[in-house]
This record gives structure tokens, sequence and C-alpha cells, in this order.
């Protein structure tokens, strides 16, 4: 058994795959993949990491509603970043059957690039 | 129609209450029991008299039977058939009408249902196998408080399933430091911590002490992450009143959800503290303590998917569903025959996994089933590939045993969910690969190697004692 280490200093997260390492292009491509796969609607958010504790954060232009193309998505993802550094930026897909969200992952952490 | 008279005495039940030309309307109750009649009793006789007994019918003819329109009134037996593999046993399919039930009470339906039949002599053992409630019935009633997607929208977690732990031990730790193991946990990584269904208000942490130190903890841990985070505080109390009162007071403390065992509290208190909950925008995690007294037994009882139903009728918003892979009792497609009961808006019959009616829940919110029992990091895939993302996982001895503590524990469980996540959206076959994609994981996360190290030779292969029944030989307890 190994001898017990000390648990780090808690860590800022933001939710699903923030406990993985940070998010690549290929690995973003095959999330966007699976959820234009499951008709979902994707849509990107972004906010200053001190508010991102609330339920709104900015939404970036209109969700892509029926967008299979995972280039666009990769660009607006992009782009937003860009245009707002300092800023976490995530990924978020609409189930309207759910009326909820399928799924949701920051891309972009703030401090992290 | 000729008047009827009066004739004192006993008459076969099967005279007015076994009905095979009967078709079932679509705002009966329907129900189906297994039945073992005593030696010499027909089979339809033993059903027509299991009809009876749970609606209109006494043991002799009464001249107040004249006053009213008993066949109108009664529960009728309109089908047999046999139980494969089992030459004495057999199903009886009985429909009650609408009427014979208070709206909105699932006390009053389990009253009628397994209320004096089951002590009834002519059978020698009786199951409630399965109920299907009509929509019309539905209706009536509140259900679940708030349901999957207000959960996921309050607490801001998509996309996969949730994270949490029962503090142990489960007795005999002061508030301070039951705190302590909270906060280690939620700060780790988990999404909730919970009371153990023992834990409600002993002398060694009275529950208003329990509750302070844990809302603190709780709160500590959501400033540190950024993350939302909830302990299941433990409502269950002696008396209604008791339970409002601890409601309330986690309430005024900002606790997001709150707890209570709704068998041993039963079904009148549940339905109370659901209505409360949805009223306060409290959600309510529910725990089955005395289920397995209940449930267990195939020739006696109360088949857990009624009890299932029982409760998102009675309202709930978590539900303990048994774990298929960990220390508890659950057969796979039974389990995930009442999950599917729990969350989903139409369940239509399947006998492969035990269930016998179409169900139809009309617009009423799904219960999140709760995966708890002896589970450990290796069981993630199978988890995640069995429950998909809507339920909650978890790991009480499997977060707290890790050798550095729960915080580790917690971050390792947290990265082992992940990472399967990841990899089934993917496309990866997650129970198969499980290995593989653990593994790979494991290479970012010491926390997570030495999980897996720890808990690598734990199984959990015991034979299940309730199986669905079936053609093919097995183990029975009669």
């Amino acid at each position: 058994m190994s001898e017990a280490l000390a648990y780090k200093a808690t860590e800022r997260r933001n939710e699903t795959f923030s406990y993985l390492p940070p998010m690549t292009p290929e690995r973003i491509r095959k999330q966007i993949a699976y959820l234009i796969n499951q008709g979902w609607n994707p849509a990107v958010e972004y906010t200053e990491p001190e508010k991102s504790f609330s339920s709104f954060w900015y939404l970036w232009k209109l969700p892509f509603f029926g967008e299979t193309s995972i280039d666009r998505i990769l660009s607006e993802l992009e782009t937003c970043h860009r245009t707002n550094p300092g800023m976490h930026v995530r990924l978020i897909a609409y189930d309207n059957f759910s009326q909820s969200q399928g799924t949701a992952f920051v891309v972009y952490r703030a401090g992290a690039r | 129609m000729a008047a009827k008279t009066y004739q004192a005495g006993v008459k076969d039940y099967a005279k007015s209450y076994w009905t095979p030309d009967y078709v079932p309307l679509d705002s009966d109750l329907l129900a189906v029991f297994k039945i073992v009649p005593q030696a010499g009793v027909p089979r339809e006789e033993a059903a027509a008299a299991v009809a009876a007994e749970s609606s209109t019918g006494t043991w002799t003819t009464v001249w107040t039977d004249l006053l009213t329109d008993l066949d109108y009134y009664k529960g009728r037996a309109y089908r047999i058939e046999a139980v494969p593999g089992d030459a004495n046993a057999f199903y009886a399919f009985i429909a009650y009408p609408l009427d014979l039930f208070e709206e909105g009470s699932v006390v009053n339906v389990l009253t009628s249902l397994v209320g004096n039949v089951f002590g009834f002599k002519a059978v020698r053992s009786l199951r409630l196998e399965d109920i299907r409630f009509p929509l019309a019935y539905v209706k009536t009633c509140g259900g679940p408080p708030n349901g999957i997607q207000m959960e996921r929208d309050r607490l801001n977690k998509y996309g996969r399933p949730l994270l949490g732990c029962t503090i142990k031990p489960k007795l005999g730790l002061s508030a301070k430091n039951y705190g302590r193991a909270v906060y280690e946990c939620l700060r780790g990584g988990l999404d909730f911590t919970k009371d153990d269904e023992n834990i409600n208000s002993q002398p060694f942490m009275r529950w208003q002490h329990r509750f302070e130190f844990v809302m603190e903890a709780v709160q500590k841990a959501e400033a540190e992450t950024g993350e939302r985070k909830g302990h299941y505080l433990n409502v269950t109390a002696p008396t209604p009143e008791e339970m409002y009162k601890r409601a309330a007071f986690a309430k005024s403390l900002g606790a997001p959800i709150i707890m209570h065992d709704f068998l041993t509290a039963g079904f009148t208190a549940n339905t109370g503290l659901a209505n409360w909950c949805r009223e306060n925008g409290m959600l309510l995690h529910i725990h089955r303590a005395m289920h397995a007294v209940l449930d267990r037994n195939p020739y006696h009882g109360i088949h857990f998917r009624v009890l299932t139903k029982c409760l998102r009728l009675s309202g709930g918003d978590h539900l303990h569903s048994g774990t298929v892979v960990g220390k508890l009792e659950g057969d796979r497609e039974a389990t995930i025959g009442w999950v599917d009961l729990m969350r989903e808006s139409f369940v239509p019959e399947n006998r492969a996994r035990g269930i016998f009616f179409d169900q139809d829940w009309g617009p009423m919110p799904g219960v999140m089933p709760v995966a708890s029992g002896g589970i450990h990091v290796w069981h993630m895939p199978a988890l995640t590939a069995i429950f998909g993302d809507d339920a909650c996982f978890q790991f009480g001895g499997g977060t707290l045993g890790h050798p550095w503590g729960n915080a580790a524990g917690a971050h390792a469980n947290r990265v082992a969910l992940e990472a399967c996540v990841e990899a089934r959206n993917q496309g990866r076959p997650v129970e198969r690969e499980g290995r593989e994609i653990l593994t790979e994981a494991a290479t970012h996360s010491p926390e997570l190697r030495v999980a897996m190290e720890t808990w690598k030779e734990i199984k959990f292969e015991f034979d299940t004692v309730d199986k669905l029944d079936s053609a093919s030989p097995q183990l029975r307890v009669a």
C-alpha cells in the first residue's frame, strides 16, 4: 500500500470533464460529433470566472439550431474565446425533448491557456 | 333489469368475481398477483377470492350488498396465466374500477390491494407483482417535487451521472467530525454526500447540530470548487410535525436537498413531505429501508417495481434502485425494468424485464435512480453503461476507504466517471474496454491509480434470490 499523500488545495472546477486534462481539438471534435448525433442543438456560452456560479452565462450569438458541421461549431468556440479573453467558454447542447441540456462542458478555461 | 333477492349464506367467489370475458377499461386500475392456492382450491376460485377480498367482497353475503350496484364496484379477476417454470403458482390479473380509490392516495390503493387479502386462508402465498395505474389516476398524484431535469437545472450538472457518498461510520460521529467528512468528499469532486438512513437525531449527534456543521461544509466546498453541492439531510422523524420542523430548518440553512425513508416513515408522511418540497423548492432524496422485507421473497409480499411506482406517485426526486454490480440484491434486467419505471414517461409491457403492463405516466416528472451499495471505481464502466446519465452513483466505502482519504477518493471517482462518459460519447464500448479506459485516465490521476490498486480484487458474485420468473432452472426460495 502506498503511503498517504496530502490532497492538494481545492481547485476551481467547471462541472463535466473538468477533472480530466484540458480538452484538445481532437477530443472536442468527438464530443461535438456525439451531441450532433443525439439530435441536440449546440450553443456557446461564456462568462467571467468570478461569475461562473450563475445559472446564466452570456450567450454567444444564438444556439446553432440544426447545425451539423463540427468545423462550424469549433470555429464559433474559437471566435468566442478570441473575442472574450480571460473568460470561460463552454459548449452546451440543448435537448428540446427534455427541455433541458443534454450536455455542457467548458472548452476554454480562463487562465488555462 | 330484474331485481335481485337476498339469500343469506356463503357462495363461491368465482360466481361473482371471475369474469374471463371482461375487457379492462383504460380507466381501470390493473394488478397482477402471483398466487399459490391452498390444496384443492381451483385457480379461478383463488383468483376470484383475491379480487373479492381486495375490493368489495367479504366472506359471506350481507343484505346491504343489495343497496348498491356491486357489479359496478367489484374487482374482477379477468385472466390467469401459468408462472414459467413453476407448477404450483399462477398469475392472476385483476381489474379494479377507478371509483374504488381516493384520488392522489397510494395509501388507499395499497390498503385495498395488499390489505386483509394477504392474510387470507384460501391462498398459501400471495405476491403483488405489478400494478397498472391508469393515467387518470396518475394525474391526481403530485409525483416528484422537482424531477430529473429540474434537478439538473438547479444544480447545473449536465451530460453525466451524479456522484454521491454516504458518510461512514454511519453511527457515532459528532456533528463537527461528521461535517469534516462531508467537506472532504465534496471538495474532492462529489456532487452529494448523504446521511445514512440510521442517522436521525441520536444523543451522539442531534439533528440541529448535524445540519449546521454539514451546511457549513457544503457551502465551503461550493465556494472553493465553484460547483454546486448538496448533502441529503435526513429529516425522517418520529412524527410528521418533527419531520416538517427539520425540513424547515434545512431550508433556512440554504440546503438544496433533504432525505426521507418512505417505507419506515410511511406513504402518508412521504406524500406530505413531497408536497412540502414542491412548495419550498427543495429536492427530495428517498431511501428505501425495509423494502427487502416486502420485496425479496419471490412468493410473498410486494415486488419492488410496485413500490417504485407508488413512490413516483407519492413523490421523490431520487430513489435507491440497486446497483446490479455491488453488494446488494438486484438482477440486471429486472433492475433496468424498474429504473425505466422511475425515469420514462411511457413504459411498455416487457416480460423479459418483469413489466406486466404498459404504464403511461403522462407528464409526471421522473425520479433519478440512485445506485448505492458496495461499489467502487472498477464498477464505473458497468454503471455508466447500465444506468446512462440520469442516475446518481454513490460510493460509500469506495470513497471513504481510499488510502489517502475522502477527498482523494472522491477525486478518483470523479476522474473515473468523466473518463467513462467521455469514452462512451466517443462511441467506445465502455463495459468491454473498461480496464483500458480507467488505466488511461489513471495516468493523469494518481488518486485514481491508487483507488484502482486498492479495490482491484473485490467482487460480489452471489446469486440473486429474487429472480425474474422463467422456465429455466434456477434457485428458488419458497
